[in-house]
């Protein structure tokens, strides 16, 4: 008898895709009930959002003002005390959301964590990436403790509209808050681009393109196909373009239908964030490139021609 | 103020790491093994915060084997005041690697705990902040910038939307990202030096700390791999190629 408990990752108001992916995990789990939590200042949207996915029970919301950012330090406590009512399994993405407030609910519940779940091989068992996906681990935890783990979004396709919209049940925590952690404030990159992690297209640069300013290439071609924008961790290093754009162990795991990577060489660190896409194209003027490895489609040349010429084409 | 900072030894980050034919782990035999790379940089913001004067005392500890004193030497020849050796033969899971931590701060009272937000071996990303959870204090995980305030502290926070800004109330736990700063370089007159520095040793067993380590890890196996594609000798080819998978 197996119970799940999503928590639900937001922002601005909305229902973050992710949530949906984990519905899409927890099926096979196999459970009894998926139910998702929505901790939130004003949870009424979000939470309706999170009951038309198909798979879901249930949707449990808590308003509180203290809600209004996700703090790991307010959440945990909440998750906690929600995941105490006979929940077996406790999930979230494996998204910086859910990375930084998961371990802190584990310990509360003095169990461990199963970080990036990537397939599920019974109630207890699970597989996951070690070494920069270099090896990938079966790990079985205690079938008599509270399942605490992250999914590895890029692994699962988010769960569709159900016809039927699950019900939702507003919920009273006696929690006390800690008031020690205080939000201050988010800069967002604000981009019409489809976002990273979800993008069906992602076009991505590395170090070769030598400047912020020469990114515009990079920029133009993702819009002209309708692609998000990454970076390897060379480019964000060097300051072409914000953190948020990095794809790899460290940054963004990603799986879109078509990734493009130029001017990436194809570190093992950057590697892993992509292998999941579903076609992988290089343009790189060094052959010998690991990218070409890994590509199904490879092009050797000078990017700076190369890249206009493909914005021309497509 | 006291600095700890966790001081992990994995294997190093160019080693390409293979999994043992019989799958029962991964080679570890005769690799490279280095500072977590997240770790060295706690160090050296640590370091940073002492020579600004927030900070008066550098602590570095290291869970590991008898062995790993080479390792935190390193961590004392980058400027750390004192080490604690917590030794263990065998690795330990973030639970357990957590209350170990609660032990050292019981002992040393620090204002901040600095570690890696995860270690490249098991990826885990968690030990701070069930350290955080355990210690009932505030976390700031994947930080990429720390203004020490009086008995505050002002992180700016790598998330995915973007850089996210939270104030937390000293002590806390910290986990860096990568772009907090640019460790050092170790000089070789330090390392002359670390050989004075003291490291204290403590045998795991003796801490007196619950097992954390409820995961069994049953079989490795290497990653499913992509076959390599194909090259295609220009632009027209590639973008027909995409048509042709309808991509484009």
């Amino acid at each position: 008898m197996s119970k799940v408990l999503i928590v639900a990752e937001h922002l601005d108001g909305k229902l973050n895709a992710s949530t949906a992916r984990c519905v899409t995990c927890a099926e096979d789990i196999k459970a009894d009930a998926v139910d998702v939590l929505v901790l939130a200042a004003e949870p009424a949207a979000i939470g309706a959002a999170a009951a038309k996915i198909a798979g879901v029970t249930k949707v449990l919301t808590v308003a509180r003002a203290e809600n209004a950012h996700a703090l790991a330090a307010i959440y945990a406590p909440q998750i906690a005390a929600v995941a105490k009512n006979g929940y077996t399994h406790v999930l979230a993405p494996s998204t910086t959301f859910g990375k930084d407030v998961m371990p802190r609910v584990a310990a509360l519940l003095g169990v461990a964590q199963v970080s990036d779940v990537m397939a599920v091989e019974g109630a207890h068992a699970f597989k996951r990436p070690i070494y920069a996906g270099n090896a990938i681990v079966t790990v079985e935890a205690p079938a008599d403790q509270t399942l605490v783990a992250t999914v590895r979004t890029a692994s699962y396709a988010a769960a569709a509209e159900g016809a039927h919209a699950a019900p939702v049940e507003a919920l009273a925590l006696d929690v006390a808050l800690p008031r020690h952690t205080r939000f201050v404030g988010l800069a967002q990159g604000k981009s019409d681009r489809p976002d990273l992690q979800g993008a069906s297209r992602v076009v991505s640069g590395g170090r070769a393109l030598g400047s912020a300013d020469n990114f515009r290439i990079i920029y133009a071609l993702a819009d002209k196909i309708g692609a998000a924008v990454g970076a390897s961790r060379a480019a964000v290093d060097a300051g072409y373009v914000p953190s948020d754009l990095q794809v790899g162990q460290t940054g963004k795991i990603i799986a879109p239908e078509l990734y493009i990577a130029i001017g990436i060489s194809g570190a093992i660190q950057h590697l892993t964030g992509i292998k999941d896409a579903g076609t992988i194209v290089a343009i790189n003027k060094d052959a010998e490139a690991p990218i070409f490895e890994i590509a199904d489609f490879g092009l050797v040349g000078d990017l700076f021609k190369l890249v206009p010429e493909l914005e021309e084409a497509v | 103020m006291k600095i700890l900072v966790a001081y992990k030894r994995v294997v190093d980050y160019n080693v390409r790491v293979q999994v043992k034919p019989d799958n029962s782990g991964v080679v570890t035999e005769g690799v490279k093994l280095s500072a977590n790379p997240f770790d060295d940089i706690a160090l050296e913001e640590a370091l940073r915060l002492r020579e600004k004067g927030v900070a008066t005392d550098v602590i570095i500890a290291t869970i590991g084997p008898a062995d790993a004193q080479a390792h935190i030497r390193n961590g004392l020849a980058m400027g750390a005041n004192r080490a604690i050796h917590v030794v263990s033969s065998d690795a330990v899971q973030p639970l357990t690697a957590a209350r170990v931590f609660l032990k050292l701060i019981e002992k040393e009272q620090p204002g901040i705990v600095l570690m890696g937000k995860q270690a490249i071996d098991d990826d885990c990303n968690q030990t701070g902040q069930m350290l955080a959870a355990l210690w009932d204090r505030p976390q700031a995980t994947f930080a990429s910038k720390v203004e020490v305030d009086g008995n505050a502290a002002r992180v700016t926070r790598e998330v995915d939307a973007g850089l996210e800004t939270i104030e937390v109330d000293l002590p806390a736990v910290v986990t860096t990202d990568l772009r907090l700063n640019e460790p050092r370089f170790i000089k070789l007159p330090d390392i002359m030096k670390a050989k004075s520095k003291p490291i204290e040793t403590l045998q795991l067993a003796d801490l007196g700390v619950a097992s954390g380590d409820h995961l069994k890890t049953t079989r490795y196996a290497p990653p499913a791999k992509r076959s390599k594609g194909v090259m295609v000798k220009d632009v027209p080819e590639l973008v027909a190629a995409l048509k042709t998978r309808g991509l484009l």
